[in-house]
């Protein structure tokens, strides 16, 4: 049970609070908005190694648990008097999160801040008492009246912006990378309230490459993720490459079948097509929605996306020359960044690029350096060479550089190899609809050990 | 946060709300208000508008009317007169033919905080309970519980408890779930809503129709339930097996609690629950949101607890992402120690190896010291990475390998030769003093230049701060000494002379002087006080590793308890076992069952642990002996043990009861102040002989308690452990 829920900026700002519980008029009146500069304090007193997500408020009358996440840099808050489900309380938090996003377009201090009236409303409808009442966009979207107000900047720069993810589709248009982020509930008659429904398939990678480049770790999850503007829901059909097959046992010889461990579906999806065609039948409701979730696990269908040749020497300075190898081709790679971690009291670094857009610089505070390429073209290749000055440099300073750590974002790939065959809308759907699919990998984790 | 100028801005707000103009103007009228609101949530006292709200609230605009509404929820207890006005209003939208309005002033009428409400909102749920709109029925039936929590001491009222179980079977998913939660907050005294066989096969038979979160409820709720027959759990297990897969890890882990629960008699259906369950578990570990996969791995370690073998094959799955936070990679870490077998050592190692030059000192020390937890078991591999990390020269990284070298030599007795060459060929750089030098100490004779260090440390006594590493430094010279005298005589004494000359710290002095006395006696008398063992392999933590039985944490699983983490702060996890509201109601509840899990009233008394804690302060007792009030006092019939008050006390405290303070022996009346802890609770008692206030009883002892949280059960089980040795010592002495 739930006694109260707020959230914060990250400056400790209240930018929404909300008190569900009449036990709490025990310490009512100054008391029970103390809490939240409490649970401030608390929050940011915390060292790196304590566990921030659930802290206790030892008070006079009874302990208030606080739990926590974070999301798009504000604090999302419950506070109970109870011992309930730590994951039923982080989930419902981040549902939240996520339905704040699909209300108010995007999730920011300043979207919240703008929309706080909507929040309330939205928070009234899914708690009463501190119970969950519901969470879908499906039932909430008869209740909530307030409509939202973007806070879409003007910039020059938008431009630039266009076709950060392909769109496949027939007719291989370009969507917009804004164009899913705007509140579901537009007001009628503007532009922005065109029907349209996104399908992303999103892969998280966390890869771990041994000292002689052997692949020692890849694990993949993925999700199949609906953002679907539709104002009223038909039944949709979703085509997974016929060939794909499910756990290990299924696994037939060489083929090149796309293979995923084990996936879990949202429970809306109607699979009875799914066994023998691949397919997903859904109703999507408004908003963003998970339908599917799935893993693979050490067997990569393809070649690790980023080969590194390191190689590390020592001389008056510590030189390291970086080549990097994007082995996708038809993929392009966007904000990598290398993260190098070089010996403790580095002084100064010099380096060659082999290309002008590069950046490199030396963080001493982290032991580090850090390179960063903006866009990386499918099938290149690109190289550095690093000189780092270290005072007092012994041969033991070797072993403090690396693992280099990556991180990027591939567009138009997945490296399950999962695809989406079609997308088809129920023929009873009125006007016109666009669909977009789009297929994203990011890089939860790609460390590569010297 | 208060403001400069509020009261001007309230003033502003106040006018612009009472000016005609304003009102006729819908959207300016609506936008004030909500900037009311605004200013509300940033903590400014906006309560003198609630005259103005009220009159904003009769309109047909129901973002509006949502505003208003929790404006006046909020401060409806401040103004409790001017709320009764408001009320009119939202008894007449509760009859509104827009079932949303309805729900919506039932729902914020009961919202409000103040006395006499209930004689207003009695009539409104009543009828809300018959509403046709599922939605009124969801608002009344969480309106019944608010209206109990009004009012928590009256009586139950029959009817509508009656009418909430009879409400169990509405249609809606909603509607059900919010009347268990209801029936548990009325019933809460009487151990909560029952569930009996129709109600339970009722609500299994509805989980498919509830959405994710009222199934995690109700799995929760069928917790107290248990099965009349073998046939019967069966065909519960089989009904929820499905969602041991649920694509959303609360239902999961729900699931998964109730069937280790109601499985307790079969081990076999319990570890194919857990089996069948660690795909989603593994999946939480790696979700998106940190939170949730920390949560995830807090559970993963409480399985492992009777499972070790459960996450073998994916101990990859808990390698460290370089990005995650360090609580995230501190539990990894130590899952992984737990995962290491012949296969995968070589590669947990190399993994751990390259966190123990992280950036964070903390992380790589942790790492080292999970490096040094694994060489107990593997040591050669281990100690060829924590030599390798020796050259590396930084300070935080020998001080930890160095420790970790200690535990090692204590553990596996079989590594002091490989750790002593080690040593040997570091110490020109020591770190970490006090580990050095017991291993200076201990295995003096295995490393050549130890006398020469310690020298070192002996000229440097001058400028070392702390008392701790002069203690152990005297310890281990005074063992050096054993070993190889001819090079230790001269810096002992030079030791001894300084430490009990000139060190000003009583707690060295001491020891200075015991050492010196003890040399006296003569080397052989000496040898046998201060050799002990130099290992003990017994205690190695991990071929010492048992597998716990699934009771042993069943009952904290899924709620805070992992989470919290013991070490950070002893007292959390504690509390939220015992603070179970439906443990003891099960009990109750339960009587007649035989499960393991639980025992008979009889043996709770027994079962109840005290523990020392950290001590307490003088001052911080007698400020809680005054706030806090008598919970229970008792004559205990006897007098005080007629031994001596240190006896008594010794005799406490191995009972794990701290004696405060006391009253000399031959004073009357006799005071002792004493205090423990137990299950999360602290627990203060005076005993008192010779009260004046009560004659006829004055040679009896009489004890009066006081507790923080309370906890009846924890009271009586403090009494009985008290009564025993008191009793113990009377007869003792007699």
């Amino acid at each position: 049970m739930i006694s109260q829920i707020f959230i914060l900026s990250s400056k400790g700002d209240h930018l929404i609070y909300k008190d569900y519980h009449i036990i709490m008029k025990h310490f009512r009146g100054e008391a029970s908005k103390d809490s939240i500069n409490v649970f401030y304090e608390m929050v940011t007193a915390l060292s790196g190694d304590q566990t921030p997500v659930v802290m206790v408020h030892l008070c006079s009358h009874k302990d208030l648990h606080f739990i926590h996440v974070r999301q798009g840099g504000l604090y999302w808050v419950a506070s109970t008097k109870t011992n309930p489900s730590p994951f039923t309380i982080i989930e419902f938090l981040n549902r939240l999160a996520a339905l704040t996003k699909d209300y108010c377009g995007s999730l920011s201090e300043k979207s919240v801040r703008m929309n706080f009236a909507l929040i309330y409303e939205l928070l009234d409808e899914m708690v009463d008492f501190g119970y969950i009442q519901t969470t879908s966009t499906d039932i909430l979207k008869n209740f909530i009246q307030t409509e939202a107000v973007s806070s879409k900047p003007f910039s020059l720069f938008d431009l630039s912006n266009v076709g950060l993810f392909g769109a496949e589709t027939q007719q291989s248009k370009v969507a917009p990378s804004v164009a899913a982020s705007r509140p579901i509930m537009s007001s009628r008659g503007e532009q922005s309230g065109k029907n349209e429904i996104f399908v992303d398939v999103i892969e998280r990678l966390s890869v771990v490459i041994g000292s002689k480049g052997v692949l020692m770790k890849s694990d993949i999850q993925g999700e199949i993720r609906i953002k679907c503007f539709l104002p009223t829901s038909s039944e949709m059909r979703i085509g997974l490459n016929e060939e794909l097959s499910i756990g290990k046992s299924q696994q037939k010889g060489y083929s090149s079948a796309v293979r995923v461990d084990e996936c879990r579906f949202h429970q809306a999806v109607k699979l009875d097509e799914f066994d023998t065609f691949r397919i997903l039948k859904v109703c999507p409701s408004q908003g963003e929605q998970t339908v599917m979730q799935y893993q693979l696990c050490d067997e990569l269908p393809c070649a690790p996306p980023f080969q590194l040749f390191p190689s590390v020497q020592k001389d008056y300075y510590i030189v390291t020359s970086q080549l990097l190898f994007f082995t996708f081709s038809c993929s392009t790679a966007l904000n990598v960044s290398i993260t190098v971690p070089v010996p403790k009291g580095s002084v100064s670094m010099s380096q060659e690029l082999s290309s002008p857009d590069q950046t490199a610089e030396l963080q001493p505070k982290n032991k580090a350096l850090l390179w960063e390429i903006p866009r990386f073209p499918g099938g290149a290749q690109l190289s550095a060479l690093f000189k780092v000055d270290v005072p007092g440099l012994s041969s033991a300073s070797l072993l403090e550089v690396g693992p280099v750590s990556m991180s990027f974002e591939l567009a138009k790939q997945t490296c399950s190899g999962l695809q989406i065959r079609f997308l088809r809308l129920a023929p009873t759907q009125t006007g016109l609809s666009q669909r977009w699919v789009r297929y994203v990998t990011h890089s939860d984790s790609y460390t590569i050990r010297i | 946060m208060p403001y400069f100028g509020s009261e001007e801005m309230v003033k502003e707000l106040k006018r612009a709300l009472s000016n005609p103009n304003v009102q006729a103007d819908r959207l300016r009228y609506k936008n004030y208000i909500t900037k009311v609101i605004r200013y509300m949530t940033q903590g400014l006292d906006v309560s003198a508008l609630f005259m103005d709200m009220v009159k904003a609230s009769a309109t047909v605009d129901i973002a509006q009317k949502k505003l208003v509404y929790l404006y006046m929820c909020t401060y409806a207890s401040d103004k409790p007169d001017l709320a009764l006005l408001a009320i009119n209003t939202l008894r007449k939208d509760c009859a509104d033919p827009n079932p949303m309005v309805r729900g919506l002033a039932l729902r914020n009428m009961c919202n409000f905080r103040m006395p006499g409400m209930t004689e207003y909102i009695e009539q409104p749920i009543v009828a809300g309970l018959r509403d046709k709109a599922s939605y009124v029925r969801r608002v009344a039936v969480l309106g019944c519980a608010k209206m109990h929590s009004l009012q928590p001491n009256t009586d139950i009222d029959g009817t509508i408890v009656n009418e909430l179980y009879a409400l169990l079977r509405d249609p809606d998913p909603v509607v059900v779930v919010n009347c268990l939660r209801a029936l548990e907050e009325i019933l809460k005294d009487e151990g909560g809503v029952v569930i009996n066989k129709p109600i339970a096969h009722h609500l299994l038979n509805r989980m498919k129709d509830l959405d994710s979160w009222a199934q995690s409820e109700v799995l929760t709720f069928l917790l107290r339930y248990r099965p009349r027959s073998d046939d019967e759990l069966f065909d519960i297990l089989s009904l929820l097996d499905s969602f041991l897969q649920s694509a959303h890890a609360h239902v999961a882990v729900a699931t998964l609690r109730l069937f280790l629960q109601l499985a307790s008699a079969h081990p076999a259906v319990q570890a194919d629950a857990l089996l069948c369950t660690s795909a989603p578990l593994l999946a939480t570990c790696g979700a998106a949101s940190r939170e949730l996969r920390f949560a995830g791995l807090c559970h993963v370690q409480q399985v492992m607890r009777s499972q070790p073998g459960l996450f073998g094959t994916h101990y990859k799955r808990f390698f460290c992402g370089y990005s995650e936070p360090t609580y995230i990679k501190f539990r990894k870490m130590e899952i992984l120690v737990e995962l290491v077998n012949d296969e995968n050592v070589a590669l947990v190692l190399e993994e751990l190896r390259s966190y123990c030059t992280d950036v964070s000192p903390e992380l790589a020390q942790a790492a080292i010291a999970a490096i040094g937890r694994i060489a107990q078991t593997y040591s050669e591999k281990c100690l060829d990475i924590l030599t390798g990390l020796l050259a590396l020269k930084q300070d935080h990284i020998t001080s930890a390998v160095i420790q970790m070298f200690r535990d090692l030599v204590w553990f596996c007795p079989q590594s002091t030769a490989a750790v002593c060459q080690t040593v040997e060929a570091c110490v020109d750089s020591p770190q970490d003093s006090e580990a050095l030098l017991w291993l200076l100490g201990e295995h003096g004779d295995q490393i050549s230049s130890a006398p020469y260090v310690m020298e070192g440390y002996i000229d440097g006594l001058k400028t070392e701060l702390s008392s701790a590493v002069k203690m152990e430094l005297l310890t281990a010279s005074v063992k050096m000494f054993l070993c190889r005298p001819a090079e230790t005589q001269d810096m002992l004494g030079r030791l001894l002379h300084y430490c009990i000359e000139e060190e000003s710290d009583v707690c060295v002095r001491d020891r200075a002087l015991l050492c010196y006395r003890l040399l006296q006696r003569g080397v052989e008398e000496t040898r046998k006080v201060v050799t002990g063992p130099k290992s003990d392999p017994s205690m190695s933590v991990l071929t010492g590793r048992q597998e716990e039985p699934i009771s042993q944490w069943a009952s904290t699983f899924n709620t805070l308890g992992p989470l919290s983490g013991c070490d950070l702060c002893p007292q959390t996890a504690v509390i939220s076992a015992a603070d179970q509201p439906s443990s003891s109601a099960e009990k109750e509840l339960l009587p007649e069952s035989t499960d393991v899990t639980l025992s008979s009233p009889d043996d709770t008394e027994e079962e109840i642990s005290l523990s020392l804690g950290p001590p307490l302060s003088h001052e911080t007792f007698e400020k809680m002996w005054l706030d806090l009030e008598i919970l229970q006092r008792q004559t205990m019939g006897f007098p005080r043990p007629r031994t001596a008050l240190d006896t008594l006390q010794a005799a406490l405290q191995l009972v794990k009861i701290q004696t405060l303070a006391f009253t000399p022996g031959a004073t009357v009346p006799w005071k002792a102040y004493i205090y423990t802890r137990s299950t999360g609770t602290l627990i203060l008692a005076e005993l008192l002989q010779g009260d004046q206030h009560a004659p006829g009883i004055d040679e009896s002892l009489v004890v009066s308690v006081k507790q923080q949280p309370v906890n009846q059960h924890a009271i009586r089980g403090f009494v009985s452990i008290l009564k025993g040795v008191l009793q113990t010592l009377n007869v003792d002495s007699s």
